[in-house]
């Protein structure tokens, strides 16, 4: 059985103490209306990558906040080395670069208005080419299972995901947990049926108060709206692949916490404040949930699959596990760690969690994941609201 | 592959096809550690993936997987048969 402790890994050293498992130059648009010049500047300067979005005008309120924690969380991630922000005005810009700044990384904002998409562009890729020559300089250190923050959410979900790939994820993180590591997984809506086990697991009454606190808001907010979610949760995949009612889906959610319990409630986009397994409140859908985890600062995310989900993330690498046979027959390409033989009974989930881990090692190392290699970067920021 | 059904606890009403089930096949079922729990007649055809009722589920009864409640049957679903949204219904979010 394999030790976590006794995992290699290396990563990138962050001034802030954290380890990265990427070397990423960001170039971040504050707003819409600034992607195309974060897009020139990631198109003149090599070893930069631009995360354009559709959102970052006329919002206000919590949902304002969540798109700063978002974007800035980018930033901040131990995955990325150094950020060009980029924005329409100075004010909102220089919001998000102090955030960044705060982790001791090299950042730098821009702003458009009284000087053009051209200027901006031409400053902002002087200031990006000198971050990249910053950054392919750094090496890779060895850190510890210790320094290791990293998450899970699971996607287009079947019957094999609850008796394969999420209780495979359950087992490495008890593990992980046990090792010292810090973890992340979520989806408020999608414990439905199972938000009794939650609450269960967390390790004072008043974790699980904040965590009720938030699941009762959600399912308050879809009675407001007089709808349910049937139709949904589970989603048409789901139900193609087996999974007949939210109760069932949540079951097997809920198994990729394995027996962990849960140290602490977060925020969406939250970083983590202590080690072992937190609740972080998000949505289910998995780009949101993915890019959530990734302004919290994980550095690599587990997303177990049954019909195959194919999304990936920019700044972290997402590593895909499925038991579906079928899944792993069609869409083998998409697939990191194939746990088919948890269906068949040839394995047991000690030695479906020793490949998990085995995968994990080198993807961290730096071996691209299946996501990566396919160029799925879906960046998605979660809207709370409509803007003003 | 001698089973064709996985069981998450052996009391469970209902078990996953873990390869398309044929209607009057007898199926074995065993849990993921390999424990056997007995055989099952189909009387459907249930794709994999899809649930299996491993008894005789009477109409407007909780369906337990996991040993937990997933839902109440809509219809009567006999052993053997597919277990899903036309027999299923959740709980929880009545519209």
């Amino acid at each position: 059985m394999i030790k976590p402790q006794d995992l290699k890994l290396t990563g990138y050293r962050r001034p802030d103490g954290r380890f990265g498992t990427r070397n990423h130059v960001l170039i971040i648009p504050v707003d819409d209306i600034s992607n195309a010049a974060a897009e020139g500047v990631a198109r003149l300067i090599k070893g930069t990558m631009v995360l354009s979005h559709p959102y970052g005008r006329l919002q206000f309120g919590e949902d304002l906040e969540l798109t700063f924690r978002t974007l800035a969380g980018q930033g901040r991630s131990p995955n990325c080395a150094a950020a060009v922000v980029i924005g329409i005005e100075p004010n909102w810009t220089d919001r998000i670069v102090k955030e960044i700044a705060k982790t001791g990384k090299p950042a730098a904002g821009f702003s458009i208005e009284r000087a053009g998409d051209l200027k901006t562009i031409e400053a902002a890729s002087r200031k990006a080419k000198e971050f990249v020559q910053y950054a392919t300089e750094l090496p890779r250190e060895p850190f510890t299972v210790k320094q290791l923050t990293m998450s899970t959410k699971c996607g287009e979900s079947d019957t094999t995901s609850g008796l394969a790939a999420n209780p495979t994820v359950g087992r490495v993180f008890e593990r992980l947990a046990d090792a010292g590591a810090t973890l992340i997984f979520g989806e408020t809506t999608e414990v439905t049926g199972g938000e009794d086990i939650i609450m269960e697991k967390c390790v004072t009454p008043e974790i699980a108060a904040q965590f009720k606190a938030a699941f009762d808001d959600y399912q308050n907010l879809i009675e407001s709206q007089g709808v349910s979610l049937m139709g949904s949760q589970p989603t048409e995949g789901n139900i193609r692949g087996g999974l007949t009612t939210i109760e069932e889906k949540a079951l097997g959610n809920i198994q990729k916490a394995g027996r962990c319990k849960i140290v602490d409630f977060l925020k969406p986009a939250e970083e983590p404040h202590k080690p072992g397994l937190s609740f972080m409140d998000s949505s289910s859908a998995a780009a949101e949930m993915v890019t959530l985890c990734a302004a919290a600062g994980s550095v690599v995310h587990y997303f177990p699959t049954g019909q195959g989900n194919v999304i990936g993330n920019p700044v972290i690498p997402v590593i895909k596990l499925s038991g579906n046979p079928l899944t792993v027959a069609t869409m083998s390409e998409h697939i990191d760690v194939d746990l088919t033989g948890l269906l068949r009974v040839e394995i047991n989930l000690d030695q479906a969690a020793d490949l998990a881990l085995q995968v994990l090692e080198h993807t961290i190392n730096g071996r691209f994941s299946a996501a990566e290699a396919l160029r799925h970067d879906e960046f998605v920021l979660t809207k709370l609201y409509r803007s003003a | 592959m001698k089973h064709g059904i996985l069981m998450h606890e052996p009391t469970d009403d209902v078990g996953v096809a873990v390869r398309d089930l044929k209607n009057g096949e007898e199926v074995g079922a065993v849990t993921l550690e390999g424990q056997p729990v007995g055989t099952v007649k189909m009387v459907n055809d249930v794709p994999l993936g899809h649930k299996v009722a491993m008894k005789d589920i009477a109409a407007g009864k909780d369906v337990i997987k996991y040993n937990r409640v997933i839902g109440a049957a809509s219809q009567a679903a006999p052993r053997g048969s597919h277990v899903h949204t036309h027999n299923l219904k959740t709980k929880r979010w009545k519209v």
